[in-house]
C-alpha cells in the first residue's frame, strides 16, 4: 500500500507515453500509406506528401513530454520517489488528457491527412491549403498538452 | 476478422484519376475532324499500344486490359469485382452450351475477362459435365442445355442464363458488405428489368413469360412492372414514374439509347462522391465502372466520327464522366 502512490504515478507516465505514441503510430502508419500510393505513380510529391504523414506524429512527441516532466516531478528521473497514494492518483489523472487526447486527435489527424494526401494527388497547386486541414486538428492535442503540463507542474505542490 | 483497409490503393487511384477523360477531353476529342486523327489523339493521351493501324476494338480492348492489370497490382483479393465479371462468365455459359449444341469454328465468342476459365466453361458444355461448375452456376446450365436440347429455343435460354446472372451479380452487390457495391447491383438488376419489359411489350410476349424473366429487386415490384408490360408502354412509363426511375420513364419515351445514356449518368452521379472517400474499396471500385464508362463513351465517340454522324448526334449520345 505504501508504494501506491509511485505506481499511480508512474502509471499516468507510461499511459501518457504509450497511448499518445499508439495513436501516433498508428496515424503515421496510415498516412504512409497513402504517401507510398501517391509516390508510386508521381515520386516528385514526395517532399508535399511527407509533411502529411508527420502531422499526426506530434501527439507521440506530446505524450513523451508529459511522461518526462511526470517522471521528473515524481522523483524517477532522480530524487525521493515517496509519494502519497493521493498524489499519486492526481499525476495519473493529470496525464489522462495527453494520453487519450493524444490518442484520439493523432488517428482524428491521421484520417484529415490522408484526405489532404490525395488532395495533394490531384491538386499538387493546393498543397499549402492541404496542410491547414489535418493541422487544425492539433489545437486539441495542444490544448490537452497544456492541461496535463499544468496539472502535472502544479500537484507537487499541493499538501496531500 | 478484420475489414482490410485500401489507403495505399486508394491514394493511388486518386492519381491515377488524374489520367481520366474530363468533359474538357470529350470536347477536345469532339473537335478532331476525322476518326483517324481522334485515334491519334488518344494515342497522344497514352490509350492503346501507341500503333496507328490499330482498330478501334483492340485500342478500346487494350485499355480495359490495362485498367484491370492495374487493379490487381493494387488490390489483394480481386474476389470483391467478381460482381463486374459475373455478367462475362454467363455470357460465356451461354456461347459454350450454344456452341456445344450447335458447333462453330473459328470464332472468338468468349470473353476472356471473367471468373471462370472460358475453356473449362466450353469443356463442361461439350461434355454435359456441369458439376465442375459452382453449384448455382451448374444448375442453371443443366436447366439452359436441358431447354435447348428439347426446344430448340434459343431465347429461351438465353433468358434462363441471362436471369441466372443477374441474380448472381444481386448476391454478389449483397454479400460484399459495400454500398456502392450493393447499389451498383441493384441498378443493373432494375434497369435490366426494365429493359426486359420493354422488350417484351414490344414483341407482346405473355405475362408468364415476363414473370418468369424478371429478376426480384428492392427497388422494382415486378409482379406491377410484368402486369404494366402486358398492358402498354404507358403503363410501363406510369409505373416507373412512381418509383426511384422516373427519369428512366422519361429517357424511355425519348429513345432506347437515351435510356441507356440515363442509366450509365445515374450509376456516374450515385459513384461521384467517392471521390472524396479515402480507405474503403469503394472509390476503387468507382474507379473502376469510371474506366468503363469513359472506354464506352470513347467507343461512341468513335464509332459515331467512323460513321461520319453529325456532332450534335454524337454528343446526345456521349456519358457524363466521373471527373
Amino acid at each position: 500500500m505504501s508504494n501506491l502512490g509511485i505506481i499511480f504515478a508512474l502509471s499516468g507516465a507510461v499511459l501518457s507515453a504509450l497511448v499518445a505514441g499508439l495513436g501516433s503510430a498508428k496515424a503515421v502508419g496510415m498516412c504512409g500509406e497513402a504517401a507510398a500510393g501517391v509516390c508510386s505513380d508521381d515520386p516528385s510529391k514526395f517532399g508535399k506528401v511527407l509533411i502529411l504523414q508527420l502531422l499526426p506524429g506530434t501527439q507521440g512527441i506530446y505524450g513523451l513530454l508529459i511522461a518526462f516532466i511526470t517522471l521528473a516531478q515524481i522523483g524517477v528521473l532522480g530524487g525521493s520517489a515517496d509519494l502519497s497514494w493521493q498524489k499519486g492518483l492526481l499525476y495519473l489523472l493529470g496525464c489522462l488528457p495527453m494520453a487519450i487526447v493524444g490518442y484520439a486527435s493523432a488517428i482524428k489527424q491521421g484520417k484529415a491527412s490522408i484526405a489532404s494526401i490525395s488532395m495533394v494527388a490531384k491538386r499538387p497547386d493546393q498543397s499549402s491549403k492541404a496542410i491547414i486541414f489535418p493541422a487544425m486538428v492539433e489545437t486539441y492535442a495542444i490544448l490537452a498538452l497544456l492541461v496535463s503540463i499544468l496539472a502535472v507542474s502544479g500537484i507537487g505542490g499541493l499538501n496531500i | 476478422m478484420a475489414k482490410p483497409d485500401y489507403i495505399y490503393a486508394v491514394a493511388r487511384i486518386r492519381s491515377k484519376e488524374l489520367l481520366c477523360f474530363s468533359p474538357a477531353t470529350l470536347e477536345q476529342l469532339m473537335a478532331c475532324k476525322t476518326y483517324h486523327e481522334c485515334v491519334r489523339m488518344l494515342n497522344e493521351k497514352g490509350w492503346g499500344n501507341g500503333s496507328a493501324n490499330q482498330t478501334p476494338e483492340s485500342l478500346l480492348e487494350a485499355e480495359r486490359r490495362k485498367t484491370w492489370d492495374q487493379l490487381r497490382e493494387l488490390v489483394e483479393d480481386m474476389s470483391v469485382f467478381d460482381v463486374f465479371l459475373y455478367a462475362n462468365d454467363y455470357h460465356n455459359l451461354k456461347a459454350a452450351i450454344k456452341e456445344s449444341y450447335a458447333p462453330s469454328h473459328g470464332a472468338d465468342i468468349y470473353n476472356p475477362n471473367g471468373t471462370i476459365d472460358p475453356a473449362l466453361l466450353r469443356q463442361a458444355a461439350k461434355d454435359h459435365q456441369f458439376s465442375v461448375l459452382p453449384a448455382e452456376m451448374g444448375a442453371v446450365a443443366e436447366e439452359a442445355m436441358s431447354v435447348l436440347r428439347q426446344t430448340g429455343d434459343g431465347q429461351l435460354c438465353d433468358m434462363i442464363i441471362d436471369k441466372a446472372a443477374l441474380e448472381a451479380i444481386l448476391r454478389a452487390g449483397k454479400a460484399s458488405g459495400s454500398p456502392l457495391l450493393e447499389f451498383y447491383a441493384e441498378h443493373t438488376v432494375a434497369t435490366a428489368d426494365i429493359k426486359i419489359a420493354v422488350r417484351c411489350q414490344k414483341t407482346g410476349k405473355s405475362l408468364g413469360f415476363l414473370q418468369r424473366a424478371l429478376v426480384e429487386c428492392d427497388t422494382l415490384d415486378i409482379t406491377q412492372l410484368a402486369q404494366a408490360a402486358v398492358e402498354s408502354f404507358e403503363a410501363i412509363t406510369g409505373y416507373l414514374i412512381h418509383t426511384c426511375y422516373g427519369g428512366a420513364a422519361e429517357a424511355l419515351c425519348q429513345s432506347a439509347s437515351a435510356f441507356e445514356r440515363w442509366c450509365d449518368n445515374r450509376l456516374i452521379e450515385k459513384i461521384r462522391p467517392q471521390k472524396y472517400e479515402t480507405s474503403t474499396i469503394d472509390p476503387i471500385a468507382a474507379w473502376l465502372l469510371a474506366r468503363e464508362n469513359e472506354i464506352k463513351t470513347v467507343r461512341i465517340l468513335l464509332s459515331g466520327k467512323r460513321n461520319g454522324l453529325s456532332d450534335d448526334a454524337i454528343r446526345e449520345r456521349l456519358r457524363e464522366m466521373y471527373v
